[in-house]
């Protein structure tokens, strides 16, 4: 009998539970990854998440490590509240565009202008999805959403947003790299940004970020693989994939001056 | 006379259109209406269900203990509802998918092979409206013209095909 | 046959507000008022010169409908319990500023992110100003979906008249049910353009502000301000009473709790209890009076009934002075409980004189 091997099973860092997400949501990837990562790097114990308003906000039921909930878009804060009472542990915030680039444009802009160590998970899925599609700041131009009946318009609407490029700017960023859940070399490829994040956590080089392009079939009234389509298609062209920071690697250890 | 009923089903089945498209009969009768959907996150679990109450008087409050009818277009349905249908009521079921039998023994059971029906005279799509023809046989709540008007109201602007379509499933089981 | 037409009640609010000639609208999603901000999207282009923002915060959104109002137009926000307590600082901000302006609050669970579902938590906060200093806002409870029409329309000549924020205070179940509503003609506006800011042009430039250092002046202010509530108080109170000699007691209730009520009278009136119901359709002001002058009449029970722990309950402490016994049944955090659960409750504590009940029995 040929040896049996596992090749594939639930991180442990994963809770054993059915997800509420939709089907072919971006956001179920993206966790499973982060839990690969929490058991590679073995810092389920000392890793502490904030949960959005958004999708995400149960994200306590599949995230196995110590989480604390926050209001909508305040996940910086918090996380800044977090990091600086236990500066040893791994502290996340998982936030959506509308929680991150909205509402809580303050809290992420100031968090990174702080350069505070923590880790800012950010789905870009250019809608607001808990809420049912209204027009998110990252929505592109003619996108159809509820509040944008007639496609986002930029004289009235103003213009899909790009947080990455823009917290990139502020000396208290040490990593910023936008990446995709479209495939599996893009997955691999998101998670070994996720990991490089928390690992500059750890070494304390500041503030650090990934964005991810997440498909929200739900809501873009797509089916899954078309909606994986729109985000190569369209939304690639609009935030161009890539690491839009990384200061290690320009030989800088650390963001302090 | 006060009519309550309860419209249950998967999301995806139609069953607020159910009880929207029965409460805009309603209204062309001039009676008071209440429709009351399911909202968020129950909708998200993939069950949607909605409260109707139709009365020739005001109607106090849109949410009821003891619907008068239940109609259910799926199996869980049945199960989270029959045990509140009033004694005497009458509970509608999808039979092409239901296929208990309801605790309940105080009250009538209707059976309507609501895919049946729909893939006869119309589209498998068309099952919500095939159980409309039949609960408004049994029930008399309102006036099938006043129903089809409605419903013509509310597919205003979609194909006419499409209306011909949903008036033929609506009077084969009417009249079935 | 008839002109009603069967609407979801936000659908209704927003409608009502364009009909009145709201001219400017920003909010921000939240559920479950998420429609208001959608019809709104839709529609604000049919006002001339409508303008529809999906701001990038509640805390925008109130800010952005000062700045719209200070130029004199027509203006409202709509949103729910997070959003509402966001707007806090706005709504005191146009509170001293005297501008007015409609806000919507569908109420949900609370506090916190809570949940989605119809809730009367947020009593306090709308009637007792909400944010910070020395103010009151207006505050009107629509019952259903035509009051929901009328109540809208009559917040925004409210708001012009007394040039103050008015609050429509309405819940989940509200907000999405559907009901036959007709939509009155609203009155023409009278809003006098002195108190606007539209640019100097040749003549006097002018200010609106709420910053008044010297404690005198301040103090002007407020007792200013406070008059005109007083004025408010005097002539904007509103109660529904459907009362009959024979209660045994006397609800009081509002929106979709006083739905609940009537409900539960009905299922009473066929036990043989005959019970009344007040409803004020005004939560501030409080019409405390007529509810004296009720349980003046005769009433010995009054039995408060919310969808919180009992908020709206102190303000019928007050009214009522001791001369009536006081009880109160509350079910908080998005249950809606059937008409048959209150009528239960009811018949025990109107026959059952020795047990001591407690709030969620
Ligand atoms: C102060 C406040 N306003 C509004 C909301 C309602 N709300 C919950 S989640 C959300 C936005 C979700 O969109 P996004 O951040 O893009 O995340 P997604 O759901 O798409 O993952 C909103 C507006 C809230 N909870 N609090
Ligand atoms: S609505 Fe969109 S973002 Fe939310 S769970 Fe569904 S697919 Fe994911």
């Amino acid at each position: 009998m040929a040896k049996e091997k596992i090749i594939y099973q639930r991180p442990k860092s994963l809770k054993k539970a059915y997800t509420h997400y939709c089907p072919g949501c971006g956001h179920s990837i993206v966790h499973r990854i982060m839990c690969e990562v929490f058991d590679e790097m073995d810092i389920r114990g000392i890793t502490i998440g904030v949960p959005p308003a958004g999708c995400a906000v149960l994200a306590y039921f599949y995230f196995d490590v110590d989480m604390q909930e926050a209001p909508h878009g305040r996940g910086p804060a918090v996380a800044t509240g977090i990091k600086r009472m236990l500066p040893d542990r791994v502290v996340f915030s998982y936030q959506g565009d509308g929680d991150l680039a909205a509402i809580g444009t303050a809290e992420s802009f100031h968090a990174a202008s702080r350069g505070e160590n923590i880790t800012v998970i950010f789905i870009n899925n250019a809608v607001y999805g808990m809420t049912g599609g209204q027009m998110a700041p990252t929505t592109m131009l003619g996108q159809k959403t509820t509040t944008s009946p007639a496609g986002r318009n930029s004289i009235i609407d103003g213009y899909p947003t790009k947080i990455s490029e823009a917290l990139a700017l502020m000396p208290g960023t040490a990593f910023i790299e936008r990446c995709m859940v479209t495939s599996p070399a893009s997955i691999l490829k998101t998670k070994k940004a996720i990991r490089k994040a928390f690992e500059y956590q750890r070494e304390q080089v500041g503030f650090t970020m990934v964005e991810i392009l997440s498909p929200c079939p739900t809501n873009w009234k797509m089916t899954p693989l078309k909606s994986l389509e729109w985000v190569e298609e369209e939304m690639k062209k609009h935030y161009p994939i890539g690491v839009l920071k990384d200061i290690k690697a320009q030989g800088k250890e650390s963001n302090a001056e | 006379m006060l009519n309550k009923a309860i419209f249950s089903g998967f999301g995806g089945q139609g069953v607020l259109m159910m009880g929207y498209s029965l409460s805009h009969g309603a209204v062309k009768e001039g009676l008071n209406v209440t429709f009351l959907p399911s909202y968020g996150a129950e909708m998200r679990g993939g069950t949607a269900n909605c409260t109707v109450c139709i009365s020739d008087e005001e109607i106090a409050s849109p949410i009821t203990s003891t619907p008068d009818f239940l109609i259910v277009m799926n199996i869980p349905s049945l199960y989270v509802f029959q045990n509140r249908v009033a004694r005497g009521g009458i509970i509608f079921m999808n039979s092409s998918i239901v296929n208990v039998e309801p605790v309940r023994k105080d009250v009538a059971v209707k059976k309507v092979d609501c895919v049946g029906i729909a893939e006869k005279f119309g589209d498998a799509r068309m099952a919500n409206v095939a159980m409309m023809g039949k609960f408004l046989r049994e029930t008399g709540v309102v006036s099938p013209d006043s129903y089809l008007q409605g419903l013509a109201e509310l597919l205003g602007k979609k194909k006419k095909g499409i209306l011909e379509a949903n008036a033929n499933v609506f009077n084969a089981a009417f009249n079935g | 046959m008839t002109n009603k037409v069967l609407m979801q009640g936000n659908l209704v609010i927003g409608e009502a507000a364009i009909r009145s000639g709201c001219r400017f609208y920003a909010g921000y999603p939240i559920t479950p008022q998420n429609e208001i901000t959608e019809y709104m999207a839709e529609n604000t282009a049919r006002v001339e010169g409508g303008v529809f923002i999906q701001s990038e915060s509640e805390i925008a959104a109130i800010n952005m409908i000062a700045g719209a109002s200070a130029t004199g137009a027509r203006v409202m926000t709509s949103s729910s319990g997070p959003g509402i307590s966001l707007k806090q600082e706005g709504i005191s901000s146009m509170a001293a500023c005297e501008l007015p302006g409609v806000i919507v609050n569908i109420m949900r669970g609370g506090p916190g992110l809570g949940n989605i579902l119809p809730a009367q938590g947020d009593y306090f906060q709308a009637t007792r100003g909400g944010g910070h200093g020395d103010y009151r806002t207006i505050v009107l409870a629509p019952g259903c979906a035509q009051e929901l029409a009328d109540l809208t329309m009559d917040a925004f000549d409210l708001a012009d008249k007394y040039r103050t924020p008015v609050i429509l205070l309405a819940d989940g179940m509200m907000g999405q049910m559907m009901e036959p509503v007709v939509f009155r003609k609203p009155k023409p506006r009278e809003y006098r353009t002195e108190f606007s800011i539209t640019g100097a042009g040749e003549g006097k430039s002018k200010f609106i502000k709420g910053l008044i250092l010297p404690a005198g002046d301040m103090e002007a202010h407020n007792w200013k301000l406070f008059r005109k509530y007083e004025e408010i108080t005097r002539k904007e109170t509103r109660a529904v009473c459907e009362i009959n000699p024979d209660d045994q007691a006397v609800i009081v209730a509002y929106g979709t709790a006083s739905r609940i009520a009537k409900g539960a009278i009905k299922r009473l009136k066929d036990q043989g209890i005959s019970v009344g119901l007040f409803r004020p359709t005004t939560l501030w002001p409080f019409p405390a009076a007529e509810l004296l002058r009720v349980v003046r009449g005769g009433t010995k029970k009054v039995l408060v009934f919310e969808m919180s722990t009992g908020q709206m309950l102190e303000d019928v402490r007050l009214a009522v002075q001791g001369v009536a016994e006081i009880d109160f049944y509350g079910r908080p955090g998005g249950t809606v409980p059937p008409p048959v659960e209150l009528a239960n409750v009811i018949a025990r504590r109107l026959t059952d004189k020795k047990r001591v009940f407690n709030h969620f029995e």
